[in-house]
């Protein structure tokens, strides 16, 4: 299962655990399902169905231009890392 | 307050020129926005930099500190100087080859102040060559490759001239 | 492509636009001239907080040769909304209020008017007729300052946000975040030996030579052009468009060459202004900022408070450590302080870590990039702590980052492991120097040592190649030229396509003329741009095989190349022959390539620096300096060697003698570069360079971007090396000489 490892100031809405695995084969899946375990946390990350600005996802590693349709396997390990924003957003 | 336009002749890079400058406008503007030669560039308007460098009688000047009206009648040298025709003089060929340069902003004002190192001294040591140059910034190469690259032009312009 | 014998790439070839740099006719901003040009000024704050009751104009719209007067009332009202920018998300409204104030001023040198007129001089003399009616409020300057709870408060909209939620207190703190891994009570109890410490840097400038400058042209056709000395064409679009309240596509950006940037130069500041002014003429509007201007009203990085506490076992193996890190962020929220908590204890495999960051406005300019933002003054904390931690328990500097360096599969605080790294061969090669072991040769001399990190950024990158017929080509790119990366990146094409980096013409292109290229920065130019050249040259490759394939009447896939020949079937042609032959095949070969990297590789840099401190001035001589840092390849080994010693020259500045001397009514009181005091060629030694070699995994040449790194460890070295030649520990930057004369006054009391 893939493993979330929850952002220190987001750790009182999963009970203080630093990580935690939810089923998902991309990170809006797995978003999803770590709402059901730890209500409340997917607020804190997204904003109006978008990552907040000033986060961004990192599955394995890797930052992902896709975001939340980024792909994620059985054995990733999906982080939320403040963005280094690099232009061509919103405008 | 009137700011009379005033006529200057003087000679730039070895031509005659005239124009007509305002009294409070410094060397560096008239060279820049009437005569046109760019290469000189503002880096601080008070002496602090210079990116502003150019000769006048044979000595360094802070262009932006020298009213335009005080070029009457005397001699300049700028950057659009010192090629001669299409051939690099040795500085800026070295410049080039020990990478010099790298914004390229202040290569103008070192290289005219350079120059004028070595028509007063052909032989400098490091020492004599930072002191020259002390009143020129750069904020990118850390002057370790300027240096070299007036060593290698003065060795260069030696041996031509032995 | 990863082979270890190039032909071009690693070679030191002139660069391109050389004969134009050093004959002065490279045109910088301010150099542009155009028919019709007027000259615009900026009128700026006075005081460092004040509410604008009112702006009169009419005297200055009235001096004769005053074509335009604007202010915060010109720009277009729209609601308020997060806009991702270069360096990373802002509010609209915060983006606005910096390139003209409306109700409030927030810094001594804010942008309240500006006035074009016929000369530069007429408009800073009408400027001086615009009647600000100033409320002038009481100011805060520091970030300790400013957190507590009865600070003067900036923006009556700000409230701390912690990861993504509001917590509703109006205060100075925009944003509260940490990173947390393992148990840090844990690693301390493990610990026999805990240091905490606490730091302060002062706020310090890029310092680029070039100030500011934009000309801008709105035109009768409603389309903006804007000549620009920035970073990048296509981020500077990205600003005005919202600013302006522009589709991008009504905005040319022409990037000219800039004298330095640092960092400095990605935000805008004149360009909506004088697109403002030339709006009301009708004419294009030239604005070139002063000195004074520049330091007073552009982005220096942020002043610092840190607190620094980390705890390792006798065998030297670090068990934790725990960082407090507050950032003045100057007027606006966004200081580089995450990018520091990323980069702090980047260098170690700590299992206990801990880091707090706070960004906390204050009455300062809004602060902005300075060459690896934000980790300077987090690794001047850090690294003095580790030299005191290593010297207690009896360790030599190196060999004790060496027993905790960061490697592959470390797991940093923020995030995610390490792919491939160069840490330890970076430390190795500072061991193994000759600098390392020499003698110091005098008394009052200390040899002091640090190391520091920068993740690097990939972002998108755009490159086209179309073949001549004599076997050269034209590349384009739109990455902004700082210091030599069209060369850089054309030797990258040149190695794919077999030809001599002087075969290829590089040019650096307008917003209307080449694929969306981010910004120049982040150290990304040479490495995504690099790449985007490297897939335009192959995608030349295989439109060039098709075109032999056509000659030879042959299948295309029986074609390969290698060493710069085309063979098949027992025939062979060169690049240049086949290029000659194009219109006989199928016409012209126009190539593409377009990268958006996301996983870069890092660069890890260190450096040995050899101080003399004079106990009766204070003054502290670098005698010795030698930089060492990760290339990955080093494609254009001196314009590395030239990053490493121009970033080396920056760290020493800001280690010894520049900062922003505050009066306490926040006004500057050295702004000129006679008292904002930049290193001379007189103050520094030769710096020596080590390239280190630990390929990127991804990048087809395995280069790591080298623009920042080397800027974060020599304030940390230096003060390292004070206390081995003066027994004096300094926490504050910068060390000039009357804090050196106390400390070590202080030590013999």
């Amino acid at each position: 299962m893939p493993t979330v490892y929850i952002p220190a100031l987001l750790q009182g809405l999963t009970e203080g655990q630093g990580t935690v695995e939810v089923e998902g084969a991309t990170v809006r899946e797995v978003l999803d399902n770590l709402e059901k375990a730890c209500p409340g946390i997917r607020s804190r990350l997204l904003e109006q169905d978008r990552l907040r600005p000033n986060i961004c996802v990192a599955v394995d590693g890797s930052i992902s231009r896709l975001g939340l349709r980024a792909p994620v396997s059985p054995s990733s390990e999906v982080h939320f890392i403040t963005a280094v924003s690099g232009g061509a957003g919103s405008v | 307050m009137t700011h009379t336009l005033t006529r200057v002749r003087t000679t730039v890079n070895e031509e005659a020129v005239e124009f007509l400058c305002e009294p409070r406008q410094s060397l560096l503007e008239c060279l820049r926005d009437i005569l046109g030669l760019t290469g000189t560039k503002e880096g601080c308007n008070d002496g602090n930099c210079g990116a502003c460098t150019v000769i006048m009688d044979g000595r360094t000047v802070n262009s932006c500190l020298v009213l335009g009206v005080e070029a009457e009648g005397r001699k300049i040298t700028t950057i659009e100087g010192i090629a001669q025709g299409s051939e690099l003089h040795p500085l800026q060929r070295a410049f080039l080859e020990n990478a010099a340069v790298q914004c390229g902003f202040c290569t103008p004002g070192f290289i005219v102040a350079a120059k004028a190192l070595l028509d007063a001294e052909p032989n400098p040591t490091e020492e004599q060559i930072r002191l020259w140059l002390a009143n020129n910034l750069c904020r990118c190469t850390g002057y370790g490759s300027i240096v070299r690259a007036v060593q290698q032009a003065a060795a260069q312009m030696r041996e031509v001239s032995a | 492509m990863k082979t270890r014998n190039y032909a071009v790439v690693g070679t030191r070839p002139i660069r391109h636009d050389g004969a134009d740099k050093v004959t002065g006719r490279a045109r910088f901003g301010a150099d542009l001239q155009i028919s019709g040009l007027l000259h615009g000024y900026v009128l700026r704050s006075p005081h460092a907080h004040a509410r604008i009751r009112s702006i009169d104009i009419r005297k200055a719209l009235a001096f004769p040769g005053v074509k335009a007067v604007v202010t915060a009332a010109d720009l277009p009202r729209t609601p308020d909304r997060v806009v991702e920018l270069a360096d990373g998300p802002v509010r609209l409204s915060h983006l606005r209020g910096n390139i003209l104030a409306s109700d409030k001023v927030l810094y001594k040198g804010h942008a309240v008017a500006a006035v074009a007129a016929v000369s530069p001089h007429v408009a800073e003399e009408a400027a001086s007729l615009i009647e600000v009616d100033y409320e002038i409020l009481p100011c805060t300057l520091t970030a300790p300052d400013a957190m507590r709870d009865d600070a003067p408060i900036l923006h009556d909209d700000i409230t701390t946000m912690e990861f993504g939620e509001q917590t509703g207190k109006v205060c100075n703190v925009a944003e509260h975040f940490r990173h947390v891994l393992g148990d840090i009570n844990q690693g301390f109890a493990e610990a026999d030996v805990v240091i905490e410490r606490e730091f302060e840097t002062a706020t310090v400038h890029q310092g680029y030579l070039e100030p500011q400058s934009a000309v801008a042209l709105w035109n009768n056709d409603g389309r903006v052009h804007i000549w620009s000395s920035s970073q990048g064409a296509f981020s500077t679009r990205d600003a005005a468009a919202p600013i302006l309240d522009l589709p991008v596509s009504r905005l040319k950006v022409t990037p000219m060459e800039v004298g330095g940037g640092f960092g400095g130069k990605i935000r805008i500041y004149v360009e909506p202004v004088a697109a403002l002014l030339s709006k009301k003429a009708g004419r294009p509007v030239k604005i070139v900022m002063s000195r004074r201007d520049v330091l007073e009203g552009t982005g220096p990085t942020p002043g610092s408070y840190v607190r620094v506490k980390l705890g390792a076992r006798k065998d030297g193996r670090l068990t934790a450590a725990q960082a407090y890190m507050a950032y003045e962020a100057g007027a606006y929220p966004g200081a580089q302080v995450a990018f520091g908590a990323m980069c702090i204890f980047a260098a170690y495999d700590i299992p206990n870590v801990m880091i707090d960051g706070f960004d906390v406005v204050v009455n300062k300019p809004s602060t902005a990039a300075y060459r690896a933002p934000g980790t300077t003054q987090a690794a001047f904390a850090a690294e003095s702590v580790v030299d005191e931690l290593a010297e207690a328990l009896g360790f030599d500097p190196i060999e004790f980052r060496l027993k905790n360096a960061a490697r592959e599969g470390t797991r940093r605080a923020d995030g995610p492991k390490y792919r491939r790294i160069g840490c330890i061969e970076v430390l190795e090669a500072m061991k193994t120097h000759p600098h390392y072991t020499a003698p110091l040769g005098g008394p009052n001399r200390g040899r002091g040592v640090a190391v520091g990190f920068w993740f690097n950024v990939g972002f998108p990158s755009s490159c086209t190649i179309s073949v001549n017929a004599d076997g050269t080509v034209n590349l384009v790119e739109g990455s902004v030229d700082l210091s030599g990366t069209r060369t850089s990146i054309a030797m990258q094409a040149a190695e794919v396509l077999g030809i001599g980096a002087g075969d290829v013409n590089p040019t650096v292109a307008d917003t209307d003329s080449i694929g969306y290229t981010a910004l120049t920065g982040g150290s990304r130019t040479t490495y995504a741009t690099g790449w985007a050249a490297y897939e335009a040259a192959q995608d030349v490759l295989r439109q060039m095989k098709g075109r032999a394939a056509v000659l030879w009447g042959i299948d295309p896939a029986s074609v390969e190349f290698e060493g710069g020949v085309f063979r098949a079937d027992g025939r062979s042609t060169t690049f240049k022959e086949l290029a000659a032959r194009l219109d006989m095949a199928e016409g012209p070969v126009i190539g593409r390539g377009a990268v958006n990297p996301s996983s870069v590789g890092g660069s890890f840099a260190g450096c040995i620096v050899d101080v003399e401190v004079d106990p009766e001035t204070g003054k502290v001589s670098i005698l010795r300096f030698t930089s060492v840092q990760d290339a990955g390849k080093a494609i254009h080994p001196s314009f590395v060697e030239g990053q490493m010693q121009g970033g080396s020259a920056q760290g020493i500045g800001w280690a010894l003698n520049e900062e922003y001397y505050m009066s306490p009514e926040g006004a500057m009181l050295n702004t000129s570069l006679l008292d904002y005091r930049m290193p001379t060629c007189v103050d520094l030694p030769m710096i020596d360079t080590v390239i280190v070699e630990v390929p990127d995994p991804d990048h087809p040449f395995g280069v790591r971007g080298v623009g920042e790194a080397n800027i974060v460890p020599p304030p940390a070295a230096i003060a390292n090396g004070i206390h081995r030649a003066a027994g004096i520990r300094l926490r504050r930057l910068p060390m000039n000489p009357p804090v050196v004369v106390e400390a070590i006054w202080n030590r013999r009391a």
